[in-house]
């Protein structure tokens, strides 16, 4: 963040590190997303719910370059990143994971998270034709970095040099988790993190969520539809149906909201 | 069927437990001997040695395919524009073909009153390799928003336009000068000449081996490095999942052209030599078949696998140049039937890659990661992916 001191404002804790504004997205005439706001505080957890096809995935899509926004503006750290494509924005800072999952299959659960270090590595072509000593510090650097993420998100040791299409679906998710982690972000979207996972493995992915912000000092933007973990662990919440905001606010604000009720449970006649 | 299999893997299994740990190493080492020692060993008149050099020719450029195609995953079906225009560098910057230029670099003895432009023959390879870069990664620009056989089809008829380029360059002119020979080709290319070893001639091909093998050596070291580094994974990450990759930072445009620009210029650089080596350009060459064969080197051998990929395309050549035109050519007539082995050259060809590809589908020696993910990966843990509306929510949780 820049050095001057945050404005102060009296909803959020800190103030943004990423802010949408207005964000839309159209496919052909379909719109996805209409102009949505949402306004991620630094070093909270925003939770970002709604019905199926409200547009939440995206939504996520836009904010990390996969896709364009057909109009708004999305600011990322001071930055407008509208425009920027997804490997400019994952470095400066913000990475993601999967709603099905999508590692490396043919790579070990290490190489997984190597690869997720790929922006803050510098070594090209010439560099890896010659392996200069730096070069060579850099690659045992980042492997021991790698193993030490792994072990972070509760890997054994012997699973990581294991084809990651071999791991079972958990520890897929938390390579995934891990190989986010290993580009350093400052923001971490989150997309289902507990999708296919028993109670059990969700307050325990609840709790190690807290652990990595404050470990970390994170920003935790993730879509969720399992209310539990939504409810426990979000400091904000904001609703998308239809593609469309149509609450946000306070867990409790949210339980409340009478459009997010009808959302939900459909409009009583 | 699966009885001998499993007899051959156990078979596999104890040999491998018998060998030492470094025996991958000494075998490349002794590989590598007995090619330093090839032409000592064979007459360099017979057709052997040349043979050689063509199936070694033949590994680069399988070596340069396998890193745009086993490396990044994008199937390229016209490798043949870098054999072409590797050819063609050679071509203009080595003999009199532009007759009104005058420029000599660092040649030696009467090339360097000749006209034309006369380049040292390693400052050609090395500006054929740059070129044919460049060209990689033009032709890798319109290809990037593509996927699978779409690169396909646009890469192959890039080898076309290179083609026909090939042959209507005698009517194209810069300066009055005439781009290519077309069929005719670009004859009087210069010998070259390397210090310490002299004049290259037809009459002694040695020369022309060990440049070739020195080639191959620094091609084998650059594409190992390269596989082993940060570069070498986000290929494979691309070719694995794109959306995945370039959101973990991995600049699509950038790597995917590199691979392009490498793989390119091991064509180009390996074209140039066939150019010199053959002393004649000619766009009758630059065939798509050219571009099929080197493709099949590389799947034969193991998409991806750099040994692999070494051993397809020695092996390939070999039938191609000298098993069948030279040793196994009058079986037939020698069992009295009317026809060479020669007439049925491409139909041995294809039957031998469907032979292995029922075999041996991953190829020969395959890769790593594609060996894990044929065997150990199926049926060890089947992933219970959960059905995507699969949701732990009740919906009425919201309201409590």
């Amino acid at each position: 963040m820049t050095a001057e001191a945050p404005a102060p404002t009296q909803t959020s804790p800190g103030s943004p590190i990423l802010s949408a504004e207005e964000v839309t997205k159209e496919f052909g005439g379909l719109v996805a997303v209409n102009r949505v706001s949402v306004d991620v505080p630094l070093g909270s957890i925003v939770s970002i719910i709604g019905p199926n096809g409200a547009g939440k995935t995206t939504f996520f899509n836009m904010l990390t370059g996969l896709y364009k926004s057909t109009s708004g503006r999305i600011v990322f750290s001071g930055r407008d990143i509208t425009h920027d494509r997804p490997d400019v924005i994952t470095k400066l800072g913000v990475a993601r994971t999967f709603q099905n999952i999508r590692l490396f299959g043919a790579m070990t659960a290490l190489e997984n998270v190597i690869v997720g270090r790929h922006c803050r590595m510098r070594a090209g072509l010439f560099g890896s034709i010659v392996r200069a000593p730096w070069v060579r510090a850099e690659e045992r650097a980042v492997q021991e970095r790698a193993a030490e993420t792994l072990s972070y998100v509760g890997l054994r040791s012997r699973q990581f040099g294991q084809l990651s299409s071999n791991l079972s679906y958990g520890d897929q998710r938390r390579v995934e988790i891990a190989r986010a982690l290993a580009s350093d972000p400052k923001l971490l979207l989150l997309d289902e993190p507990t999708a296919g996972m028993n109670p059990h493995e969700s307050a325990a992915l609840t709790d190690f969520m807290r652990k990595l912000r404050n470990d970390l000092q994170l920003t935790i933007l993730l879509i969720e539809h399992d209310m539990k973990v939504v409810m426990g662990v979000s400091e904000r919440i904001t609703v998308l149906d239809h593609g469309e905001k149509i609450a946000e606010g306070s867990p409790g604000e949210v339980r409340e909201d009478q459009r997010v009720i009808e959302a939900y449970l459909g409009k009583q006649s | 069927m699966n009885e001998l299999r499993a007899q051959l893997h156990e078979w596999r299994v104890a040999i491998e437990r018998t060998l030492p740990p470094w025996w991958p190493r000494a075998l490349a080492v002794l590989l590598i001997a007995f090619g330093l020692l090839l032409p000592q060993i064979f007459s360099t008149t017979s057709n052997f040695v040349n043979t050689e050099i063509l199936a070694l020719t033949y590994v680069m450029f399988a070596l340069g395919l396998n890193v745009v195609v086993g490396f990044a995953g994008l199937l390229d079906l016209g490798y043949v524009a870098f054999f072409a225009l590797g050819s063609y560098a050679f071509g203009w910057l080595g003999s009199g073909w532009f007759f009104k230029a005058h420029v000599h670099v660092l040649v030696h003895g009467p090339t360097g009153t000749l006209p034309g432009i006369h380049l040292n023959f390693v400052l050609i390879l090395i500006c054929a390799g740059i070129f044919t870069a460049f060209a990689g990664a033009i032709i890798g620009v319109p290809t990037l928003r593509l996927r699978g056989d779409y690169i396909a089809i646009v890469t192959l008829a890039f080898g076309e336009i290179i083609r026909v380029f090939a042959l209507q360059g005698p009517s194209l002119k810069i300066f009055g000068m005439p781009v290519t020979g077309g069929e005719l080709g670009i004859s009087g290319t210069d010998p070259p000449y390397l210090p310490g070893v002299g004049q290259f001639s037809q009459l002694d091909i040695r020369p022309w081996y060990y440049t070739i093998f020195v080639l191959v050596l620094i091609t084998l070291f650059v594409t190992i490095r390269v596989r082993d580094s940060r570069l070498g994974r986000a290929w494979i990450a691309l070719r694995e999942d794109e959306v995945a990759a370039v959101s973990m930072g991995i600049p699509l445009v950038r790597t995917k052209l590199l691979a392009y620009a490498l793989g390119a210029a091991f064509g180009g650089i390996a074209g140039a030599f066939l150019g010199a080596y053959t002393t004649l350009i000619d766009a009758g060459e630059f065939q798509f078949g050219f571009s099929i064969f080197v493709l099949a080197m590389v799947i034969l051998g193991g998409l991806g696998s750099v040994w692999g990929v070494v051993v397809g395309a020695l092996l390939l050549s070999n039938i191609n140049y000298y098993l069948i035109p030279d040793v196994l050519n009058p079986i037939p007539g020698d069992l009295g039937l009317n026809f060479n082995l020669t007439d049925l050259q491409v139909s041995i060809f294809g039957f031998l890659l469907v032979l292995v590809m029922v075999l041996r589908p991953q190829g020969l020696i395959p890769e790593r990661r594609r060996k894990l993910e044929l065997t150990r990966g199926i049926g060890e843990t089947e992933l219970d992916e959960p059905a995507a509306s699969w949701v732990s929510v009740e919906p009425g949780e919201v309201v409590q």
